[in-house]
């Protein structure tokens, strides 16, 4: 390293950081913790940009964004256009901007990020969206391609594989109804991820541009049990279905304890404070715990979600157990480091063996085994065992278990013929999203498990894709 | 939106609304539920489906006063109105067993889900035997609706205001031991008097079912909200059940996961009658 860069690091070397809520007042609100880039920040971080020969940022994402054209772009101060360039290969900048695992996908492939720090990506991405939204309004663009139109398409689930299908078979198109089971559309974006990392009213927006698309959205819609997935091509007249139902069915960890008042599934904790917004209670009507000691069980993305809303929810103490050390935690740094700025208390190397209650069945206490890491196992993660005689009560009054989710069996069980994986999810082929069963596709954490939302929007592009080559076949 | 086609006090603070859901209607079977909305900011709270019409497109519920929804429902929601969000059907439909002799008890406004249960028997060719019962004439509902799908009926009020002065449990006791060809019992009712049919049914060695009113969020299985130790294991009532075996049902931990939200439900109520936020449709 020169002197020069050495002393005083140039633009080049680092990115320009994130204005951010301070720690203190955030961990007490719901509002965004990123604020978001100015104009002036985005200007200077996308000059960054080394605006690469053979650019490898792109191979990176899962869509393919263009990223190297929509950086061009906000060099020029064209922010709309940049984000319509986006919007040419996904649907859900604003999203994607905010939630996604930029530092293992595109920023990954940053040639900058050799040297230095690799290019903010993601918050360019999240810059152009928000303000198209906010300051350009609304400009629709369908680029309807080719009139297939006569053929309609049913896709089940409204997360980012279902928004995703449907709006890129509404661009070719297809007449298009996306089925969600809930009443709201969004899937896990509107249920489990918080206000505080991606603002419902941002999901709501892109929900009414897919919408614009000419998508008609049927909520309150089970299938399976209002329609089977069958009778949706027999009865209703459908061509062709997406299933992109997610993996929402929560695991627990079978302790004594487990069915005692203040005990949740990550799930039903966030699914009260968002969906429902319980945080709002009693102006809304759906109520939460809010616990004065909160231990969260788990060490992914969603356990860290879950101890900060619970610290919004205006808990004192909130801790996170997880079984291992902090170098096998598999939540992104990023949110990690946020969690411990809010004030998260990290128990880790720590499992819980039972949740203790009071005589009216409300929980009193996490009785927890310290753990040692042994030897690497299948995963390479090395394989914690418990300390024999190192039990010891935490002092909770709420406990939220995120250790997992699987995939909910309704579907399966109500479509015979439609193969499923040994562990419960839709055996599905991954180039094209194609099931046991003609005309049936599916894609996303229903047949991935947990993944991430780029990647379920991934399948749902596939799946379009092949649903529009099976659809213009020819058949008898 | 859902329309309210009609709207009926069956009782002292027991209402009947017929909306209009022909999908629902149409896929409906006994033993199901629903879960609706009133508003943007209403909780999602479960109903049995009480009825169903799929030549009219239109499914019943009938429901107690017991709490914010359910008050704002009844004192708000006119014929006329619609519903924001009805979610159904939902849970599994209740086993129904052909030409065989089967007890059907409801208790309180657990009257209105046992109706399709024993029409559905009744038209399997069941032999269907009605107890139903609540705490005093006021409160009785369906009665007709109900003696007309039953082979044998019988009614029970604890104060004697209303045919027989009794449990429902000691009509059941009697015909368990006159009769020893009873196949089936299906209880359904507030969670003691299950538990008290549970009971009294397990000397006899007759199989019994029963419907549980847990706490519910989604209802579809994703949050588990609805949790409840069956024979020694945690189930989600409303993927697994709602109905499930009375014997190896804790109640205990029903009735204890019921509180669960005491404080909340009386703030909520306090909050609802005192704010200006009634949402009112009127
Ligand atoms: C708390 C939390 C935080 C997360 N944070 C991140 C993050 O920061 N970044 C990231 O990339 N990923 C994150 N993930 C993972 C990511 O959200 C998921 O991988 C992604 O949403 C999967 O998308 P999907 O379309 O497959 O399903 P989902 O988003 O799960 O949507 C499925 C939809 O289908 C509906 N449905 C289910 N069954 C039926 C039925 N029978 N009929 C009709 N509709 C049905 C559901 O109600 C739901 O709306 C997070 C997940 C959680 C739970
Ligand atoms: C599968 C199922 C079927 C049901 N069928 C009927 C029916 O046909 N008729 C009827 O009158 N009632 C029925 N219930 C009970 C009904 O859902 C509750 O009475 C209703 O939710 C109360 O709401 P509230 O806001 O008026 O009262 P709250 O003040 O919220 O609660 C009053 C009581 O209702 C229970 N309760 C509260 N919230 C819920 C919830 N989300 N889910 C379930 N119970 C809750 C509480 O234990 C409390 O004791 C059923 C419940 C279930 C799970
Ligand atoms: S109500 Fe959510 S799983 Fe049953």
């Amino acid at each position: 390293m020169s002197e020069i860069e050495k002393r005083a690091p140039s633009p080049k070397q680092s990115r320009r950081p994130m204005p951010e809520q301070d720690p203190k007042r955030r961990a007490r609100n719901f509002e965004e913790v990123a604020l978001g880039y100015s104009e002036e920040d985005a200007l200077a971080e996308a000059a960054r940009c080394l605006s690469c020969r053979k650019p490898t940022c792109q191979a990176g994402c899962p869509v393919e964004v263009p990223i190297p054209e929509f950086v061009a772009l906000v060099k020029e101060g064209k922010f709309a256009e940049a984000s319509q360039k986006i919007k040419e290969n996904n649907a859900l900048p604003a999203v994607c901007g905010r939630v996604c695992p930029q530092e293992k996908q595109c920023e990954n492939g940053c040639v900058l990020g050799k040297r230095f720090e690799p290019l903010a990506i993601g918050r360019l991405e999240r810059f152009v969206a928000d303000y198209e939204r906010e300051q350009a309004g609304r400009q629709l663009t369908p680029r309807v391609s080719r009139l297939a139109s006569n053929k309609k398409v049913a896709v089940v689930g409204s997360g980012p594989g279902g928004l995703t299908c449907a709006s890129d078979l509404a661009r070719l198109g297809y007449a298009v109804t996306l089925f969600e089971a809930l009443h709201e559309p969004g899937g896990v974006l509107v249920y489990g991820i918080p206000e505080f990392r991606l603002p419902k009213d941002i999901v709501k927006s892109e929900v009414e541009y897919i919408k614009g698309l000419g998508v008609e959205i049927r909520t309150d819609a089970v299938i399976g049990h209002l329609f089977g997935v069958k009778e949706l091509m027999s009865d209703h007249g459908y061509d062709a279905v997406f299933i992109a139902s997610g993996a929402g069915f929560p695991m627990f960890m079978n302790i004594p304890g487990e069915n005692l008042n203040g005990v949740y599934s990550a799930n039903e904790f966030l699914t009260r404070a968002n969906l429902m917004k319980a945080y709002l209670f009693p102006e809304y009507d759906t109520p939460i715990a809010r616990g004065k000691n909160v231990a969260v069980v788990g060490g992914g993305n969603v356990a860290i979600d879950s101890a900060r809303v619970a610290m919004r929810l205006g808990a004192e103490h909130v801790y996170l157990v997880y079984r291992r050390s902090l170098e096998e935690l598999p939540a992104r740094a990023e949110e990690v480091h946020h969690a411990g700025d809010e004030g998260i208390e990290f128990k880790l190397l720590n499992n819980p063996i039972e949740i203790l209650g009071d005589d009216s069945g409300r929980v009193s206490g996490l009785s927890c085994i310290t753990m040692e890491l042994g030897e690497p196992d299948a995963s390479g993660r090395r394989r914690p065992f418990e300390v024999v005689g190192s039990e010891f009560v935490l002092d909770v009054d709420t406990v939220i278990m995120a250790i997992g989710t699987r995939a909910n069996p309704l579907i399966g069980n109500a479509t015979p013929g439609l193969n499923l994986t040994d562990r419960g999810y839709i055996a599905a082929a991954e180039a094209t999203g194609q099931t046991s069963l003609p005309g049936v596709f599916a894609g996303g954490d229903i047949v991935t498990g947990s993944a991430t939302v780029i990647a379920a929007m991934g399948a749902g592009k596939r799946a379009a894709k092949s649903i529009d080559a099976y659809l213009q076949q020819p058949r008898p | 939106m859902f329309s309210i086609l009609k709207k009926e006090q069956l009782a002292d603070g027991i209402y009947q609304y017929t909306v209009e859901a022909p999908d629902i209607a149409r896929a409906a079977q006994a033993g199901q539920f629903v879960i609706l909305r009133l508003d943007e900011r209403g909780e999602r709270i479960p109903l049995t489906i009480a009825d169903f019409d799929a030549a009219a497109g239109t499914v019943d519920i009938v429901f107690q006063v017991v709490g914010k929804t359910t008050e704002e429902l009844a004192a708000c929601y006119d014929a006329g109105g619609a519903l924001l969000d009805l979610a159904g059907p939902l849970g599994r439909p209740s086993h129904i067993p052909v030409g065989k002799n089967v007890i059907v008890i409801g208790g309180g406004v657990g009257i209105a889900p046992v109706y399709p249960i024993a029409r559905a028997m009744r038209d399997a060719g069941n032999h269907v035997i009605g107890i139903i019962g609540c705490r005093t004439k006021d409160l009785m509902i369906m009665e007709d609706k109900l003696a007309s799908v039953c082979d044998k009926f019988i009614t029970t009020t604890d104060d004697g205001t209303w045919g027989r002065c009794a449990l429902v449990t000691e009509p059941l006791k009697e015909t368990l031991e006159k009769r020893q060809d009873i196949d089936l019992v299906v209880a359904i009712g507030p969670g003691p008097m299950m538990k008290f049919c549970a009971d009294t049914t397990r000397p006899f060695g007759v199989k019994t079912v029963v419907s549980l009113n847990c706490i519910m969020v989604d209802g579809t299985g994703m949050c588990g909200a609805c949790r409840i130790e069956v024979a020694g294991e945690t189930k989600f009532a409303c993927a697994d059940g709602p109905e499930f075996d009375g014997h190896a049902v804790n109640f205990d931990q029903l009735a204890m996961r019921l509180r669960g939200y005491v404080e909340q439900e009386r703030l909520a109520l306090d909050h609802y009658h005192g704010g200006e936020a009634c949402q009112c449709q009127k």
